[in-house]
């Protein structure tokens, strides 16, 4: 079965569908990430998204139930320049997502990168190429959407029950190797929603905000309880949770043209001139600043990676530290700020 | 941190000949270093003995040492330039050898000479088999069971099958699998034999794991980068050298490979990598997830060359930058121009390395591979899909293979990826395969039968198949699935899929819409490139290539390279304003001739590769520069050349054609025995022999029977000509007689045996075979010189083996001269002196496999060497001395001579 990928600005690929049948409508983004494919597809802040791997070779390595950083896949459609199965293609047919196998890929990234992300429509099968432009034209851009209730959790669970420090991660989209890593560390780990309120929070020892999808500046309450919260408690912010603290803290965020997606961004720690390779995700950025707060800088284009408001304890990066996929480079972040909560709270 | 500028001057050491192990990879890193240490401002010395780099002309260095690598010599060296550092890491093993051996004998200290990009500790650390285990598993990574064993008493014990490792030794020299005690205690002492130290390790296989590499890059802030990833596509057992390999790795999951990237970083740091690259090999089990480190070299290695070519990623360059204080973060990375080179880069396409043999040259029948490397040469494929690099990498190889028997598909033999690909065709079982490539295998055997149901010729091009194989199963010509099938786009090499703006050009070509086309200021000349090395065709033809390109560049021409061989200058992207990284077959020596619509193809440069394909390009319409083919033809015709000579009044042997064994034995009855058996149109002299008697004289095939001169000398000389006249750049003459390989024979300059007169003679003589040929450009011709009488054996219109030698002997740039003339230039246009007057006595000598094939130093009408070294001294007998010490084959001999230096 044949399918297609429509954009907003008229081009059309074409492709082979692998999986399931149907269109999916979202922000067409690529991702430079060579291993991880299906981290990739169930990162919730691939929300609303239709990824394209500029990696030509997806699926060669499978499945397993234990790669999956969230409990379904988030990304609408999966654009491939070559899909490899059956597992993988299996794996998204029985999860209803739309993919397409050789797309031109590359072809695919000059267009994104020279016009920016575009809204886009997969279509798997049959459709005509017509309707598909004028739904992606109709759809709303990406800039001022509020993605992150829908992607988070209903309810606070426990994750895990037992540590040396307690956190609570507010779940705006949260990958599973964030709650990996911070139990990993040592923390006894509470999921609450993205809409959990400073009096629930501030019962922890420190905060854990996490990654996810869409714009962060409508996201005003969040930002509110964020605003709240700082200096009455040690705060981590990732990805998202990065945003949402520069926003409270008085940065400002613009959208990417394209977006940071892949596990090879190096980025600049300032107080000591190391290099760390990163894993992004993110199409969304804190603008660059000279401001001291500002702990890590893009080598790519100079956007804020981290900040750190010591006297508040609270700081965040906008990489993932958890990796999966990426590298483990930044691993120790976490662990050091599990490490520190805990101090903290001992003393 | 900014460069360094307590430093002012730095000595390179390179690699030495080409070796099996240690190939042109080396000349391609130490040119680069001395390309960007000189634009840094330092003051580079160079010393190197081979002759067939483009590193060891004059330009590359402020003072280059054509000199044996030895202890002394390089002591020498040091005394006289007083270098401020010494840079160790981009000459392979021998440099580092050397270098430990330098700094041991307190030559280092003495001269207070600082080593750079490595430290002698670090150097131990990662070779001293007992000292890498120890320092590994202290930061907890784990390495496969194993014993040091210094003699072959102590065995006992010893869980078989063993692999034998002998410490400090090239490309595994002197190892290997053992499966009993006898075979161990045999390859055991061997090892201490090939072990400088006199050190092996006695390892558990760990057969049937799988083979991984990592490289990496290092600045003195700690900052770690992988540049990429190779997986071998064969298990451990098989040398990674000899393995068919695919970057970056295609099986492994995120997590487990992130978990090599960790392992790798934290071996570096344990052996104490100060700067620039290192690579680490591991074994990894997919089934218990178990890793081991295998391996590690502190230093630019083989791998480093192919995943600089299969990223774009500039190793060498970075390395030796990073050697001299800067951060990864404060240089630029060339291709994208914005970015840093503290990155790593992402792919979005397949880059496969297919190895090249040459078993046969050594006569060696049921080759297996093993441990210990046998490769001379290496093909690269890029594609969109794994099936498309593979098949690149494949027909790259040069090198078809025919009688395949699928039954030793599960053996370590040369061929094993031929017999898979074609057990797939057959619906065979793939054993000892990983299950992605043999799915990869099965879906090659797919699309061609698709294709056969189909005739979709379109589908079949984007999946990857190439033109020779479209042509096969549809049973129809090349020509006419080129004439049905569209045209593929040219995408670039950018080391980050297309995330940013690509400024180098480096290219491959696939079925998909072509990136934007670069600008373009001046008419563009394409020079076809010589592929793998191969016994008989190494990497003077890429000299010449490489040295075409610069010198077309400066003529006004926008220089377009085409090679299949990652280890070599050429397919640096700098040498070139363009580069495609493709097989050389007619199929994409006309795609890339139609994307650049040239003004003209030089064919000339590359060996017989690219003249294989001139009249298939010329026949496409497009002009070869300096009109090759006819002079082609009137030197390779037997009959029109004996014409020519005879119209001239030169003797040549007496000779006639055979196609059975009765007329071999007519023909050696009229010209007399001893005979030359030779096959026409060869390559280093395959199949030739010498026959005595006509019981010896046995054909299986059509071949030439040549009169064979018995015990004369031969001379090699090589032209410049116009088409009209030619002007000898040189006559070396060579120190075994006729009948020697001319590949494998020593040469010297000034030839001893040429009088005055004699030279006046060849000098007529190559005017007039110039002129008769037509010939534009370079020729050689090979003279014999039997009782005061010449005879000329043959006429090469081309670029031949002896031009770097003889260009550095007399300072001439041959190569450079050859481009104007093929470009139409007079030869009184160059301003040539009278005539061409070597610098001092030169000599050159070759140097052979003989630690890995056995009777590989015997030589013969059938060429065996894989390299050479040059050396001078003041007078020729010292300049031979020189270069035998050169070759390793004398301790002492000669005495250091002047350097050439940078104009």
């Amino acid at each position: 079965m044949t399918g297609f990928l429509a954009l907003e600005d008229g081009t059309v690929f074409r492709g082979d569908s692998v999986a399931a049948e149907g269109f999916a409508v979202g922000e067409a983004v690529f991702t430079t990430a060579m291993t991880g494919y299906q981290e990739v597809v169930t990162d919730p802040s691939f929300a609303e998204q239709l990824v394209c791997f500029t990696a030509p070779m997806i699926g060669n390595y499978g499945v397993a139930e234990g790669r999956s950083e969230s409990a379904r896949p988030h990304a609408r459609a999966v654009l491939m320049r070559e899909a490899r199965g059956p597992a993988w293609t299996d794996w998204l047919h029985e999860r209803g997502i739309v993919a397409l196998s050789g797309i031109d890929t590359r072809s695919l990234v000059l267009k994104l990168r020279e016009a920016g992300a575009m809204r886009a429509v997969t279509v798997a099968g049959a459709g005509s190429a017509e309707q598909a432009i004028s739904v992606a034209r109709s759809q709303p851009s990406m800039v001022g959407r509020a993605l992150a209730p829908e992607v988070s959790t209903r309810t606070p669970y426990i994750y895990s029950d037992a540590g040396v420090a307690r956190i609570a991660v507010v779940d705006y989209g949260c990958k599973r190797s964030i709650l990996r890593r911070v139990a990993g560390a040592g923390g006894a780990v509470t999921v609450f929603p993205h809409d959990a309120t400073a009096d629930e929070l501030l019962r922890f020892d420190g905060v854990l905000l996490s990654n996810g999808p869409g714009d962060p500046e409508p996201l005003v309450d969040e930002i509110a309880v964020v605003r709240d919260l700082i200096g009455r408690v040690p705060l981590l912010g990732i990805c998202l949770g990065h945003q949402l603290l520069a926003l409270a803290a008085g940065h400002e965020t613009f959208k990417l043209p394209f977006g940071h997606r892949g596990a090879n961004h190096p980025v600049l720690e300032r107080a000591t001139g190391r290099v760390l390779v990163t894993s992004q995700n993110h199409g969304f950025a804190v603008a660059p600043s000279e401001s001291r707060e500002a702990t890590y800088v893009s080598l790519y284009d100079g956007t804020v990676e981290g900040l750190d408001l010591p006297l508040e304890h609270a700081r965040s990066v906008q990489f993932h530290p958890e990796a999966g996929p990426g590298p483990h480079d930044a691993w120790p972040i976490i662990e050091q700020w599990v490490e520190e909560v805990a101090y903290a709270q001992a003393a | 941190m900014p460069k360094r500028t307590d430093l002012r001057s730095v000595l390179i050491v390179g690699s030495g000949p080409i070796r099996i192990g240690q190939g042109c990879e080396f000349d391609y890193a130490g040119a680069q270093a001395c390309r960007v240490l000189r634009r840094e401002g330092y003051r580079v010395a160079l010393v190197n003995s081979n002759p067939a780099t483009i590193m060891t002309d004059p330009e590359w260095a402020d003072a280059t040492y054509l000199e044996p690598l030895d202890v002394e010599t390089v002591a020498e060296i040091i005394e006289r330039e007083r270098p401020d550092a010494l840079l160790p890491t981009l000459g392979g093993q021998t440099a580092l050898n050397l270098t430990v051996e330098l700094a041991e004998a307190g030559v280092l200290s003495r001269f207070g000479v600082e080593l750079i990009g490595a430290d002698v500790d670090a150097i131990r650390r990662a070779e001293d088999r007992l000292a890498f285990r120890a320092a590994v598993t202290a930061v907890g990574v784990p390495v496969p069971e194993s014993r040091v064993v210094s003699s072959t008493s102590d065995l006992d014990g010893v869980s078989l099958p063993a692999v034998v490792r002998p410490a400090f030794t090239l490309g595994g020299t002197g190892g290997g699998i053992a499966h009993d005690r006898m075979e161990l205690e045999a390859l055991v002492a061997r090892g201490l034999a090939a072990s400088p130290i006199g050190q092996v390790l006695v390892e558990r296989l760990l057969e049937g794991w799988q083979e991984h590499e990592l490289e990496v890059m290092i600045d003195t802030a700690g900052n770690c980068v992988v540049v990429c990833s190779i997986e071998n596509l064969d298990p451990m057992g098989v040398h990674t050298g000899d393995s068919w390999t695919v970057a970056p790795q295609q099986t492994l999951p995120d997590g487990e490979y992130q978990r090599l990237r960790e392992a790798a970083f934290a071996c570096a740091r344990a052996v104490g990598v100060a700067t620039g690259g290192a690579n680490v090999q591991f074994a990894y089990d997919a089934a218990s997830k178990e890793l081991a480190v295998i391996e590690m070299n502190p230093r630019v290695s083989r791998s480093s060359a192919l995943a600089s070519k299969a990223t774009g990623f500039p190793i060498a360059k970075i390395a030796a930058l990073l050697a001299v204080g800067y951060m990864l973060d404060e240089l630029p990375n060339d291709i994208t121009g914005k970015t840093t080179a503290a990155f790593e880069p992402a792919l979005d396409y397949v880059a496969v390395k297919a190895p090249r043999f040459d078993f046969a040259k050594f006569g060696v029948v049921d080759a297996r591979l093993g441990t210990e490397m046998r490769a001379v040469g290496e093909s690269l494929g890029l594609g969109r899909t794994f099936a498309e690099a593979f098949l690149k990498a494949l027909e790259g190889r040069e090198q078809p293979t025919v009688d395949l028997d699928p039954s030793r598909r599960g053996d370590p033999v040369p061929e094993r990826w031929d017999l898979l690909l074609e057990s797939a065709r057959r619906g065979l079982d793939l054993p000892g395969v990983h299950p992605y490539f043999a799915d990869e295998l099965r879906a090659v055997a797919r699309a061609e039968r698709e294709l056969a149901a189909t005739g979709d010729i379109a589908n079949a091009k984007r999946f990857g198949l190439p033109d020779a194989t479209v042509a096969r199963v549809l049973a129809i010509g090349e020509d006419e699935v080129r004439g049905r099938r569209a045209r593929p786009g040219r995408l670039a090499v950018d080391s980050c899929a297309a995330e940013f703006e690509a400024r180098t050009p480096y290219f491959y070509l696939s079925y998909e819409a072509s990136d934007p086309a670069p600008a373009r200021s001046h008419p563009a000349i394409v020079i076809l490139g010589s592929g793998p090395n191969r016994i008989g065709q190494g990497i003077e033809f890429d000299y010449c290539c490489s040295r075409a390109a610069l010198a077309l560049r400066r003529l006004g021409y926008e220089t377009v390279l085409l090679n299949s061989n990652p280890e070599t200058v050429s397919t640096d992207y700098d040498t070139s304003d363009r580069l495609y990284l493709e097989p050389l077959t007619l199929e994409r020596a006309l795609d890339v001739c139609e994307l650049e619509q040239p003004e003209g193809v030089v064919v000339q440069f590359g060996g017989q590769t690219p003249l294989a394909l001139a009249p298939g390009v010329a026949g496409a319409g497009f002009e070869l520069l300096g009109d090759p083919l006819p002079a082609i033809d009137r030197a390779e015709d037997r009959g029109l050349f004996g014409a020519l000579l005879g119209d001239l009044g030169v003797r040549a042997p007496a000779w006639g054609t055979a196609t059975t064994t009765a007329e071999a034995r007519a023909v050696a009855d009229r010209v007399g025995y001893p005979v030359l058996l030779r096959p026409h149109h060869v390559l280093g002299g395959r199949g030739m022999r010498i026959v005595r008697r006509p019981e010896d004289l046995e054909l299986d095939e059509p071949a030439l029977v040549d009169e064979f001169l018995e015990g004369a000398l031969e001379l090699d000389v090589d032209i410049l000509c116009d088409g009209e006249s030619g002007w000898v750049g040189g006559i070396l003459e060579h120190v075994e007689p006729a009948g020697i390989h001319s590949g494998d024979s020593a040469c010297v300059i000034p030839a001893p045996s040429v009088t005055p007169g004699l030279e006046a003679e060849i000098r007529e003589l190559s005017g007039a075979i110039a002129a008769g040929l037509g010939a534009r450009g370079l020729l050689n011709l090979q003279l014999a010189l039997q009782g005061g009488e010449l005879f000329v054996l043959e006429a090469n219109p081309r670029a031949s083996r002896t031009v770097p030698f003889l260009a550095k002997a007399t300072g001439i740039p041959l190569v450079d001269h050859a481009c104007r003339l093929l470009l139409g230039a007079g030869i009184e246009e160059l301003a040539l002196p009278p005539r061409a007057t070597p610098t001092r006595a030169w000599a050159k000598e070759s140097v052979f496999p003989e630690e890995r094939f056995a009777n590989a130093a015997h030589r013969g009408p059938e060429m065996h060497s894989t390299g050479e070294v040059m050396a001078s001294g003041s007078t020729v007998s010292q300049a031979y001395a020189r270069a035998l010490r050169a070759s390793g084959r004398a301790r002492r001999g000669g005495s250091i001579g002047v350097p050439l230096q940078a104009g």
